[in-house]
């Protein structure tokens, strides 16, 4: 699937949950299925500054796609990486960098956006997107 | 002194109104900021409508005014500490401010290389880091009195901590993380046993209990408007004459000086000598307006209310499973903060806020004391005058609801 139809579909996902408590539900259970980091990466060389909580995230390449692996100390923020590690992973280093991302406004994340928010949805998104060019120059 | 009517406060705060995600706003989150009562917000609105005009300057009628308007404010202030005289009460920008016209204007001339100054191991980032400047700069050293498990002060090390440099001390009246009354009279006097003068960060007292500087004898008082009903940028350094006298100047400029020439530039009296510019005038006038609704209610009666209230919320809450209250003291006001053993205190907040409930999580800008519990920090309800059992009950319910989810 590319970047676009995985949006698509969890947009499809999220209009189903009418208020915020089942969608956070969801978000949980999204947290428990993130491809785990490995412990030799859980490392403060691997925190994502700018989140109330912890986060852990690491970049490889397999082939030409970007493979992520994430943790979080706080099971919402990790729901949260898990969301964009299930868009993002997969992909080569120049779909992820182009990426638009616009589900997060449309499944009602938006406010995760802002600069100023305690858990650093935004900062995930710049790092993952750093992490391919990064490893778009080393391909 | 008036009775306290809790259905008649809430109705003076119109913000308790509005809802929160579709459901009507609970704030637990006043140690961060309280809200403004109408008579607050009508001063500011009248302010700008009928007021307007710069103090302490013109010979017009508004600057005359809004001049009267900000010095009775000054008055107002005395009297609520019950302060000797009005000139020691300077206005600033928040308590903030205040503790950094002390680290500047008392640290640098008064406090040298290897001098001492003694603060808790409970305090805010603001009454440690200009401390640390002050340090950086001068060579002076920071003793810090240590706090036990339950988050009280250990009075016999304190005194242990004197030495013959020890230049000034400054601590916290209420713990704003954990709530903690400290015994600031004995502490003030074990001080003054030893000449040294006492700074008192009473950002989160002020609103809660009765404070007379002079029953105290603190050298220096610093809070805020905000956090006391009143409007943001405006706040206090109350200083003992004979102190701020001797104290240099905080900001060069207008307001600040009695004659300026290009040779020589003589300073005005106090308190304009460390009010430099136009201040936050609106702030300033209508903290008076702040003043007189606590002072309608009485003080005493809301130390009352907020006692019961905090009784409540405690008992409730320990009987969550898994709660580890952060902050045990036997003389507590109106915060509590906890963890929910495996739950990050972030997760929590997040379902609360969906749920209309505002509370703070994180550490509080007091890092040193989250690291001594060694948690990365808290969820924290800090409880004002206009919250209800109706609302801890609700609280309650969110909260064990969140807890099954986050389980």
């Amino acid at each position: 699937m590319t970047i676009n139809e995985i949006q698509d579909e969890l947009i499809e996902d999220f209009a189903f949950y009418q208020d915020w408590m089942e969608k956070y539900e969801y978000i949980i259970q999204l947290g428990k299925e993130v491809p785990l980091i490995s412990d030799a990466h859980k490392t403060d060389e691997y925190i994502i500054k700018g989140c109330q909580s912890k986060v852990w995230l690491f970049a490889e390449l397999e082939g030409d796609k970007i493979k992520f692996t994430a943790d979080s100390d706080a099971i919402i923020t990790k729901g949260l990486v898990s969301l964009m590690v299930k868009v993002l992973s997969g992909h080569t280093p120049e779909e992820i960098t182009n990426a638009d991302l616009y589900f997060i406004d449309q499944i009602g994340l938006k406010e995760h956006l802002s600069p100023t928010r305690a858990n650093g949805l935004l900062s995930m998104v710049k790092q993952m997107k750093l992490y391919a060019i990064a490893l778009k120059a080393k391909g | 002194m008036g009775t306290f009517d809790i259905h008649k406060v809430r109705e003076d705060f119109p913000i308790l109104n509005r809802t929160v995600n579709g459901k009507p706003l609970i704030y637990f989150d006043n140690g961060a900021t309280t809200h403004k009562p109408k008579q607050v917000i009508d001063a500011i609105v009248n302010y700008y409508a009928d007021m307007n005009s710069n103090v302490h300057r013109g010979v017009h009628y508004l600057s005359q005014i809004s001049t009267d308007a900000f010095e009775l404010t000054r008055r107002k202030v005395q009297a609520f500490i019950h302060a000797k005289n009005e000139h020691e009460i300077i206005i600033t920008k928040g308590t903030t401010e205040a503790m950094n016209i002390i680290a500047t204007c008392y640290g640098r001339p008064f406090i040298g290389a290897d001098d001492e100054i003694i603060i808790s191991a409970m305090e805010h980032h603001s009454n440690i880091v200009p401390w640390q400047m002050l340090c950086d700069e001068k060579g002076c050293k920071l003793r810090v009195i240590p706090m036990d498990e339950k988050g009280e002060l250990d009075i016999e090390a304190y005194r242990l901590l004197f030495s013959d440099r020890t230049k000034l001390v400054s601590f916290t009246y209420v713990s704003n993380a954990l709530g903690t009354i400290n015994p600031v009279r004995e502490m003030i006097q074990i001080a003054h046993e030893r000449q040294v003068p006492v700074v008192l960060d009473a950002a989160q007292a002020i609103q809660h209990l009765k404070i007379d500087v002079q029953e105290l004898d603190v050298d220096f008082l610093a809070f805020s408007g905000h956090k006391m009903y009143g409007p943001t940028g405006v706040g206090v350094l109350y200083g003992k004459e004979e102190l701020l006298n001797k104290m240099p100047p905080y900001q060069g400029g207008g307001d600040m000086i009695k004659d300026v020439t290009f040779e020589k530039t003589t300073y005005n009296e106090l308190p304009f000598k460390f009010e430099a510019g136009t201040p936050n005038i609106e702030a300033g006038i209508c903290l008076a307006h702040a003043i007189d609704y606590i002072d309608n209610l009485g003080i005493e009666a809301i130390k009352t209310y907020e006692d019961g209230l905090l009784a409540y919320a405690t008992d409730r809450l320990s009987h969550i499973e898994g709660i580890r209250f952060i902050g045990t003291a036997a003389h507590k006001s109106s915060v509590i903060s906890f963890v929910v053993d495996g739950i990050h205190p972030y997760d929590i907040g997040v379902l609360l806020d969906k749920l209309g409930i505002a509370v703070r999580t994180g550490h509080h800008c007091a890092q040193p004391v989250m690291n001594q519990f060694g948690i990365p920090g808290t969820v924290r309800l800090s409880l004002a005058m206009y919250n209800t059992k109706e609302e801890v009950d609700i609280f309650i319910a969110a909260l064990e609801r969140a807890v099954r989810m986050l389980k």
